[in-house]
């Protein structure tokens, strides 16, 4: 058990590499109470996250339909990385990360209207994160009656609330693993139950080293460790979630990052695969013939690859080769373009 | 409860020690040491001929989590390295005390031995680490 923003969590239940290739090759679950529930409501809820956000929830017009954004600092900054469902026009709920839960509220209070906005911590709701590819069909089985064919006819980054005797699940096909599956929210009296049916199922429970390996292979960033404060998303690989468009939102961090891509960022953000044995970790020096010097912000060892993958900040010049610092030896690395794998299949030639 | 076979010698930063037949010894990690870290996806061993201080970092074992150091728990001379560890990492998790093994050491001086605990002292130190 480790210490994880403030939780206590399991990083194996038994073996990491196991609980990885259950995902990739069938179905393993996640205990995600951790991540925090925040539900926005009232009739200025949209213009504020219109306001707040460098991804535009004004693409959000269906119910249900999820977008994964960046909360900026004023200097572009990322205060956190945080998922997004359009509820109805008047109610949106967020999942922001366990470890930015104060600041995160803090800020959005900070930036709220006076009037028209309720920020609604629900502490009250434990999240279960199903993945693989054998995941809905496996969970689909233990869910209320009443919600299976909702749940089974979501598409993919969509949700839908689901009411119960017990109370309102949420299901939506999101996750972290770069697989198919569900993140359910369930009241946190009903989770044990949800958890010990979903193993009955034939689910494997899964810790958090497999979710970091998982989500590294799925190229998808890890806050703290990938951005935070003191980057902004045009040098964390996440220029792709700023809606620039339209031009006449204002945006918290906008001007900021118009200024940084108006004169283009010194960094880039990468993937690497290792070509010796080794394996890249986190603040490893990424050493770049002619151009400076970057550094990986996460690495591991890649259970599907089996070979060590990381990503990196570098030099925006950098071209297809670098050389990685471990221990003291300089490694070589090969610059590729994330995800690394997605849905059981390799996304780069190795 | 981990594996500790009543035949080795153990260090507190949980290597063990096998006398072979000629003298020279056989170093590893405990299964105490091999279930903390995890599954192991890369060993660096020591090349042949290097000389080692009792404690001197002289090997490291990464598992999926993180990368450990390995302290020879003697003074002495490496022979030779498990280059079957190389591909195989995995045999430090399946057989620890086995096809495990990390090292092969000439020990220099005698009584280099004298410092290490034998088994039953291994596992009470286990339990005050608990």
């Amino acid at each position: 058990m480790v210490d994880f923003g403030g939780w206590d969590m399991p990083v194996n239940y038994g073996s990491q590499i196991e609980e990885h290739h259950a995902v990739r090759r069938d179905a393993g679950m996640f205990d995600v109470s951790h991540m925090c529930v925040v539900d926005l409501k009232g009739p200025q809820t949209g213009d504020f996250l219109r306001r707040l956000l460098a991804n535009d929830v004004g693409r959000l017009t269906t119910p249900g339909k999820a977008l994964y954004s960046c909360m900026l600092q004023d200097d572009g900054g990322v205060i956190d990385d945080l998922i997004v469902y359009y509820m109805n026009s008047t109610w949106y709920r967020a999942v922001v990360n366990a470890g930015t839960r104060d600041k995160d509220l803090a800020w959005m209070r900070r930036q709220a209207p006076a009037e028209g906005l309720e920020i609604i911590e629900r502490t009250d709701l434990a999240m279960i994160a199903v993945q693989g590819p054998q995941a809905r069909e496996k969970a689909v089985t233990v869910l209320p009656a009443e919600g299976r064919d909702a749940a089974m006819a979501l598409d993919i980054f969509y949700g839908v609330p689901i009411q119960t005797e017990n109370g309102e699940l949420f299901v939506a096909r999101t996750g972290y693993t770069g697989e198919d599956g569900w993140e359910i929210m369930v009241p946190a009296a009903s989770a044990a139950t949800l958890w010990n049916n979903l193993i009955k199922a034939g689910i494997a429970s899964c810790g958090l080293g497999a979710r970091d390996t998982l989500r590294l292979e799925a190229g998808m960033n890890l806050y703290g460790s990938d951005m935070d404060e003191s980057k902004h998303p045009l040098e964390s690989g996440l220029g792709w979630t700023v809606a620039w468009k339209p031009a006449d939102r204002a945006f918290v961090g906008r001007p900021a990052l118009e200024a940084i891509k108006a004169a283009g960022s010194p960094n880039k953000f990468v993937g690497l695969v290792l070509e010796e044995r080794g394996v890249l970790r986190g603040h490893q020096k990424v050493v770049v013939e002619g151009l400076g010097e970057g550094e990986v912000t996460s690495g591991t060892f890649s259970p599907t690859l089996e070979r060590s993958i990381g990503l990196a900040r570098v030099p925006a010049g950098t071209g297809e080769k670098v050389q990685v610092d471990i221990r003291g030896k300089l490694l070589s690395a090969r610059v590729v373009k994330p995800p690394f794998v997605r849905n059981g299949k390799s996304c780069i030639t190795l | 409860m981990s594996n500790v076979p009543a035949d080795l010698k153990f260090a507190k930063s949980h290597e063990w020690v096998r006398t072979l037949a000629d003298g020279t010894v056989e170093v590893g990690i405990s299964d105490h040491a091999q279930s903390a870290l995890g599954d192991l996806v890369f060993v660096e061993t020591p090349a042949a001929g290097r000389a080692l201080q009792a404690g001197e970092a002289c090997a490291v074992v990464e598992s999926v989590k993180a990368a450990s150091d390995v302290y020879s728990p003697v003074p002495g001379e490496v022979i030779e390295g498990n280059g079957g560890l190389a591909d195989a990492p995995e045999s430090i998790n399946e057989e620890p005390y086995g096809k495990g093994w990390i090292m092969r050491l000439k020990v220099s001086g005698a009584g280099a031995l004298d410092g290490l605990m034998d088994a039953a002292a291994y596992e009470r130190f286990l339990e005050t680490e608990a």
